[in-house]
C-alpha cells in the first residue's frame, strides 16, 4: 500500500445542466497526510468530495481512493465520512446509531461493540449512549457524527466543514482527533473555510476556484521563510530606506512606517543594528507572518471567485 | 445480505419509534371494535327475521340463503374498507422513505458505506412489506374473525382473497417507492392516489359495462386496469370470496361481474417487479 496515494484524481469534471460545478480537478493526496481543501462558497468543494465518495457521478475524468477506482464498493471499505450539515436518524439512540453504521461497514459484532464504547468515550458522549439523538444539541450531534466517521478504523477520512456549529471546546476536540489520526497514519481530507482551523491542522492545502485547483501549498513553508515586517521609527531618510533592500523587497514607506518583506527571520537583528547605526529612533519592528488568509485572498481574489 | 437486513431492521425500528405502528394499532383496533359491534346488531336483526319465517321448510331454506348473502356482503364491505385503509398505509409509509432521506441528507452516510444502493431499496421494501403484513393481518383478520365468531360464517377461498388484497398493498407500496426515488413525498402521494383513482373509476366503468353488456365500456375499464392494475386485484379477491349466488346474479355491491383473469394477475405481478426495478435503477444512478 505504501506507494498508493490516498486520493488521486485526473481531470474530474461535473456539469449540472449548463453550469460546470467542477471543471477539471486534478490532485493527489498522500497516505498519512492531512489535506485541506480550500475555496470560496460555490467553488465546487462539496461536489468534488461527493464525486470521490460515489454520491455524485462525474461527467468525465477519473479518480481512485486507496488504489480502487471511485464509484465501486471496494473504494469505500476503508473510508470514513462526515457530511456537511449532517442530519441524523433522530429516532435512534447514540448507541443504535453507531451500531447501524457499523453493521453497514460489515464490522464484526464484538469489534463493533468495543469500538463504539471507545469512540463514545473519545467524543465525550459515554453518558448519553442510550439517549435518543432527537434530544442531542448541535454540538453533540456533530460529535456523534464524527464518531460515526471513525467506526471502521478508516485509512482515509473525509470531513466536510467538521467544526461549523461547534463551540471552542468542540473545535479543539476535532483538532485533537485530526492530530491523532495523523499520528496513526490516517489520511484526512478536510473541507473548510475556517482558515485558522486549516492552518493548525493541515500539512498541505489546495485552493480551488471555479472548480479547478489554482494552487497547492505546503503549510510548513509558511512558518519561517517569508514574512512581512513593519518598522515604526522616526528619522527615516530616503537613503536609509533604500539601504533596506539588502534584506528585503516590496519596500513601502509611509511617514514613520516602513513595510517590507524579508526572506528569513535572521534578517531582523541585522536590520535593527543597521537602523541604530544610521541614527534612526526605532520604536518597533514587528514581523507579520503571512497568514493563510492573505494567501487565500491573494489566490482566489477579493471577489471570492464570483 | 447483511446490509439488506440492517436496513430492514432500521425501517422497522423507525416505524416503531415514529409511532406509526402505535397509531396504526390503536386506530386499527377501533375499526375492528366498531365493525364487530355493528355486525352484531345487523346480524341479530337478520336472525330476528329468520325466526319469524320458520313455519315451512321451504321458507327456512330461503331464510338461510338470505342470511348467508347478507353476512357475505357485510364481510366484503368490511374487507373493502380494510383494503382501502391498508393501501393508504402502504402509500404513506413508502412515499417519504427515499425522498425524505435524500432531502434531509441522512442517506449520505448510508450509501457511502461499502454496500450497494440496491441493498437500501430492497432492505426498505422488505421492512415495509413486513409492516404492511402485520397491519393487514390485524385489520383483515379482525374483520374475518368478528364475522366468524358471531355467525360461524367464513367465505370460500378466504386465503386466496386475503393474499390478493395483501398483494394489492405490496403493489401500491412498490409504486410509491418508485415515485419516491425521484419525486418529493407530496408529489408521490399525488401520483399514487391519482393512479388509484383512475383504477377505481376504470373498475366501475368495467362493472357497469359488463352489467349492461356494453363491450366498449368494458374495454375502457380494462385499459384503465392496464395503466394501474390495483383495482383488478380487489375485484379478483372479491370474486374469490363472494357467494356463488351473488356471482351468478351480479347483485352484490362489493361483488364482481367482470372478473379479472389470471393473466391480469400475472400482469400485475410483472407491474410490481417493474416498479421495484425502476426504483433500483433510478435511485442507483441518481446524484445524492
Amino acid at each position: 500500500m505504501d506507494n498508493i496515494s490516498a486520493i488521486e484524481t485526473h481531470e474530474l469534471r461535473k456539469v449540472f445542466g449548463e453550469r460546470a460545478a467542477v471543471k477539471g480537478l486534478t490532485l493527489q493526496v498522500e497516505q498519512g497526510e492531512v489535506f485541506g481543501f480550500l475555496g470560496p462558497n460555490g467553488a465546487g468543494k462539496t461536489t468534488s468530495m461527493k464525486m470521490l465518495l460515489g454520491l455524485i457521478a462525474p461527467t468525465s475524468g477519473s479518480a481512485s481512493m486507496l488504489g480502487s477506482p471511485i464509484g465501486n464498493r471496494a473504494s469505500l471499505r476503508h473510508i470514513g465520512f462526515l457530511p456537511e450539515h449532517f442530519r441524523f436518524q433522530e429516532w435512534l439512540t447514540a448507541n443504535e446509531f453507531l451500531d447501524m453504521h457499523g453493521h453497514l461497514y460489515g464490522m464484526d459484532i464484538h469489534d463493533l461493540k468495543a469500538r463504539i464504547s471507545e469512540l463514545l468515550e473519545r467524543v465525550g458522549l459515554t453518558d448519553f449512549r442510550d439517549k435518543l439523538l432527537r434530544t442531542f444539541s448541535k454540538g453533540m450531534l456533530q460529535r456523534i457524527g464524527l464518531a460515526q466517521a471513525l467506526l471502521n478504523h478508516p485509512k482515509l477520512v473525509f470531513l466536510d466543514e467538521p467544526t461549523s456549529g461547534l463551540d471552542p471546546v468542540g473545535r479543539r476536540l476535532v483538532r485533537d482527533i485530526i492530530h491523532e489520526l495523523r499520528d496513526e497514519g490516517t489520511s484526512v481530507f478536510l473541507n473548510s473555510h475556517l482558515l485558522s482551523e486549516i492552518e493548525v491542522t493541515c500539512d498541505r492545502v489546495a485552493f480551488i476556484r471555479h472548480g479547478e485547483v489554482v494552487r497547492v501549498l505546503e503549510l510548513a513553508s509558511l512558518d519561517t521563510n517569508q514574512s512581512d515586517v513593519t518598522i515604526r521609527a522616526s528619522g527615516l531618510t530616503q537613503e536609509v530606506i533604500s539601504g533596506l533592500t539588502k534584506w528585503g523587497k516590496n519596500i513601502q514607506a509611509n511617514g514613520e512606517t516602513v513595510n517590507l518583506t524579508i526572506s528569513a527571520e535572521s534578517a531582523l537583528p541585522e536590520i535593527t543594528r543597521y537602523l541604530v547605526t544610521k541614527g534612526v529612533e526605532v520604536y518597533a519592528i514587528t514581523p507579520q507572518r503571512v497568514s493563510l488568509e492573505d494567501i487565500f485572498i491573494e489566490t482566489v481574489g477579493k471577489d471570492g471567485g464570483l | 445480505m447483511n446490509s439488506i437486513w440492517t436496513i430492514t431492521r432500521m425501517t422497522f425500528r423507525e416505524a416503531i419509534r415514529r409511532r406509526i405502528v402505535l397509531t396504526g394499532l390503536i386506530l386499527g383496533l377501533c375499526f375492528i371494535i366498531i365493525y364487530a359491534i355493528g355486525f352484531h346488531f345487523i346480524y341479530n336483526s337478520f336472525r330476528g327475521v329468520e325466526s319469524t319465517m320458520q313455519n315451512a321448510p321451504s321458507q327456512q331454506a330461503l331464510a338461510h340463503i338470505a342470511d348467508t348473502e347478507g353476512v357475505n356482503t357485510l364481510m366484503l364491505a368490511g374487507l373493502y374498507a380494510v383494503t382501502f385503509l391498508s393501501i393508504a398505509m402502504a402509500a404513506l409509509l413508502a412515499a417519504d422513505t427515499l425522498a425524505g432521506e435524500i432531502n434531509s441528507g441522512t442517506i449520505q452516510t448510508i450509501v457511502t458505506k461499502p454496500i450497494r444502493r440496491s441493498d437500501v431499496v430492497i432492505g426498505k421494501w422488505l421492512g415495509f412489506a413486513f409492516l404492511l403484513l402485520l397491519y393487514f393481518l390485524l385489520m383483515a383478520g379482525g374483520t374475518v374473525l368478528s364475522v366468524l365468531f358471531q355467525s360461524g360464517y367464513a367465505p370460500r377461498n378466504l386465503l386466496a382473497g386475503m393474499a390478493l388484497i395483501y398483494f394489492e398493498d405490496l403493489l401500491i407500496m412498490s409504486i410509491s417507492m418508485a415515485c419516491s426515488s425521484s419525486l418529493s413525498a407530496l408529489a408521490t402521494g399525488g401520483v399514487v392516489f391519482g393512479l388509484y383513482g383512475l383504477a377505481f373509476i376504470g373498475g366501475w366503468i368495467e362493472q357497469f359495462g359488463a352489467m349492461i353488456q356494453n363491450s366498449t365500456a368494458v374495454k375502457v375499464g380494462i385499459i384503465a386496469s392496464l395503466i394501474m392494475p390495483s383495482e383488478s386485484l380487489w375485484r379478483r379477491a372479491a370474486f374469490e370470496m363472494q357467494t356463488p349466488l351473488a356471482g351468478a346474479l351480479g347483485m352484490s355491491p362489493f361483488g364482481t361481474i367482470s372478473v379479472p383473469s389470471p393473466l391480469m394477475i400475472g400482469y400485475t405481478a410483472v407491474y410490481l417487479l417493474a416498479a421495484v426495478w425502476i426504483t433500483i435503477r433510478v435511485f442507483g444512478k441518481r446524484d445524492l
